[in-house]
């Protein structure tokens, strides 16, 4: 069978779109009508058929508009994409995580075949198929990170590990949520949370990075977080703040539907088993208003949850300028009833 | 989350004396399959079934990193210990079934280094096995000081000296060979890291010279291999499971937890990583910490243990778990 690969944009004339099937597997993050901050973090494992989690790392019909967009994101700014001298190794790691788990997923799409450190990559989306000397970057047309995550969806951090800290030392950011690889490069964990207004949040930031470097091979894990972005950008970053930004005054009752996304990341936690780091992907979900409200429980209860959200928050995530007008639209939608339980639509 | 760590069933597919103290043993994939990849200086908890009794006694890898058809370990026997190691060497044979954990890493290089200096001490030298066949692998620039009693206790010495040649220097306590430890840390390039693992001794002493001649923290890596030490047998409560239970005199306090049923998380079992920390509620009596991972101050406040390694002597004692 396979998956159709759309042909759409994440810029200009925004033709981005879920199919009807892909707007069923949408990642919904509210499991109940009311929001509340939470770590959430659990085991990353395998999902039901059907979900983004039926695969560890997940690839859809958007993967080659996705990567087409990343490339044009590489070519205006090369510092997306960065790696200190001693991340090679991690890039090998992660280079062979991607391979293998897109091929066990998709094997009517990829294939990887080893013999020894001589290994083939055929992706047919993207119309690769490459041999190289595992360990051997001369014989790769980019770094090993370069190469994988040009073919892999989402953003990549790869972390060191050292000292009992983890240090962002790696990675290729396009799709992010206005935040910058080129900023953070080089810093540790608490760097890079900095500043932390509050002593009571440095607690929970130490018992993050606990939990983070007692990741262990073999178990990977996994949270999700959500904001919202106007149009289908997946490159909302603080270099391109001129290009987005005025979007959010943009939002009127008449486009709230077609304008407003929820965007949601994925993010898991992988240890590396060559170079001991971390790898991060983030994996970014859109879907429009006037797709999600095709499926009457997310309507009802996204309604419930911006109108609810703490003041605080709305202004954390960005959604101000934009909130009223939202509610407003989406309050049509809400006739009062009890919304099931749990994530998925009804 | 769950606690411990991901399990693979292996075959022991061999077992070899290596001297009069140590024996090595190779674990295969019952499977068939490759083992998981691993980076030089990880260990694998390796679950002993010893009657009644299951010990998880950690094992530093030392095959290459670049070979993952089978995993080797290296176990020095303890005539005095618990019991793990003389379990392995009277019990263990090929064609044994067993458990082991994913591998860990503790103990990782720093790839930023421009030169890896380590420093072994008679079993410390395992995990240094896996390191060098990484690095000379990579090309990466290392150098190895290896101490042991005599030549015969010199585990591997001719195995290293033959693959690195001089790269490898050996010392003999019998002949009375030390490290010129001042000298070596001293003209050292800028950029080196130390790596040492051995009895607590050589690694204090190496701490603490690297520390007087001015080496930051943060270029100094140690490895402790600390097995739990016996000790009297003492009363425990688990207020949150509601259990009291008693430890025995070899058997640690984590072991006891999880005799009891309750699976408190863990990784190194050796005092060093901090997974196990648990909250002290109540005590009438005192510590016997053993541990490296809580402050001293953790220690004198008596609001922490680590059960993996440390005792409690005295009346009573309720812990949080
Ligand atoms: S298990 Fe590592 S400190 Fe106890």
């Amino acid at each position: 069978m396979g998956i159709s690969f759309r042909k759409e944009t994440f810029r200009d004339d925004f033709t981005f779109r879920n199919s009807p099937e892909h707007i069923r597997r949408f990642p919904f993050p509210f499991h109940e009508d009311a929001y509340m901050y939470a770590v959430n973090i659990e085991p990353h494992v395998v999902g039901p058929k059907g979900s983004v989690l039926e695969n560890l790392i997940d690839v859809d019909e958007h993967y080659v508009a996705e990567m087409q967009d990343r490339a044009l994101v590489l070519a205006e700014d090369p510092l997306r994409c960065q790696s200190l001298p001693h991340m090679t190794l991690a890039g090998w790691d992660l280079l062979e995580l991607l391979m293998e788990q897109q091929a066990l997923g998709y094997p009517e799409h990829f294939t990887l075949t080893r013999d020894g450190d001589r290994w083939r990559w055929i992706n047919r989306p993207l119309g690769i198929d490459d041999t190289f000397t595992f360990g051997d970057t001369s014989t790769l047309p980019y770094g090993p990170m370069e190469y994988i995550i040009r073919q892999s969806q989402g953003d990549f951090c790869i972390l060191d590990q050292r000292d009992g800290n983890l240090w962002m030392d790696a990675g290729m950011v396009t799709t992010q949520a206005d935040w910058s690889l080129d900023f953070d490069i080089g810093m540790n964990f608490f760097e890079w949370h900095a500043p932390v207004p509050l002593a009571h949040e440095k607690g929970i930031f130490t018992r993050a990075l606990k939990f983070l470097t007692n990741i262990q091979q073999g178990k990977p894990a996994r949270r999700l977080n959500w904001t919202m972005t106007i149009n289908p950008r997946l490159d909302t970053s603080p270099e391109n703040y001129h290009k987005w930004g005025p979007d959010r005054a943009t939002v009127t009752p008449e486009n709230v539907g077609d304008k407003v996304h929820l965007r949601v990341e994925l993010q898991s936690f992988w240890r590396l088993p060559r170079s001991n780091g971390i790898v991060f992907p983030i994996r970014c979900y859109l879907i429009k208003m006037d797709e999600l409200v095709t499926q009457p429980k997310w309507a009802r209860r996204l309604h419930r949850v911006i109108r609810d959200l703490p003041e605080e928050l709305a202004t954390y995530k960005g959604l101000t300028r934009y909130r009223p007008t939202l509610v407003e639209w989406l309050s049509k939608l809400d006739d009062g009833s009890p919304t099931s339980p749990g994530f998925g639509p009804d | 989350m769950s606690t411990g760590t991901t399990k693979l069933d292996v075959v022991v597919s061999d077992v070899v004396p290596v001297n009069d103290l140590v024996t090595r043993f190779h674990f295969r994939r019952r499977d068939g399959e490759l083992l998981p990849t691993f980076s030089g200086g990880a260990h694998v908890v390796v679950e002993m079934r010893d009657g009644e009794r299951t010990r998880l006694n950690p094992y530093s890898l030392m095959g290459s990193p670049l070979d993952t058809r089978e995993y080797t370990i290296s176990v020095r026997r303890d005539d005095v210990g618990r019991g793990g190691s003389l379990f392995m060497h009277r019990s263990v044979k090929p064609g044994l079934e067993m458990v082991i954990s994913y591998p860990v890493n503790l103990f990782s290089l720093d790839l930023r280094a421009k030169k890896h200096l380590m420093l072994a001490g008679g079993i410390g030298i395992t995990p240094f096995m896996a390191q060098t066949a990484q690095l000379a692998g990579e090309g990466g620039n290392f150098e190895l000081h290896y101490t042991c009693r005599t030549a015969s206790l010199g585990t591997y010495a001719d195995v290293l000296r033959e693959r690195y040649d001089r790269r490898v220097r050996l010392y003999h306590d019998d002949r009375d060979e030390r490290i010129d430890l001042d000298r070596l840390l001293s003209t050292q390039p800028l950029g080196t890291h130390l790596y040492v693992c051995g009895p607590a001794g050589m690694i204090n002493w190496v701490r603490d010279r690297a520390a007087a001649l001015g080496w930051p923290l943060e270029a100094v890596h140690f490895e402790h291999f600390a097995a739990p030490q016996p000790g009297l047998p003492f009363d425990v409560t688990l207020a949150v499971s509601g259990k009291t239970i008693r430890v025995g005199s070899q058997q640690s306090l984590l072991e006891a937890i999880e005799a009891a049923g309750v699976d408190p998380p863990y990784l190194c079992r050796g005092g060093v990583c901090g997974q196990c920390e648990t909250n002290v509620v109540s005590y009438d009596g005192k510590f016997v910490h053993n541990d490296h991972w809580l402050s001293e101050e953790d220690h004198r406040s008596g609001c922490k243990i680590m059960p993996c390694v440390s005792r409690f002597e005295g009346k009573s004692l309720v812990l949080e778990r």
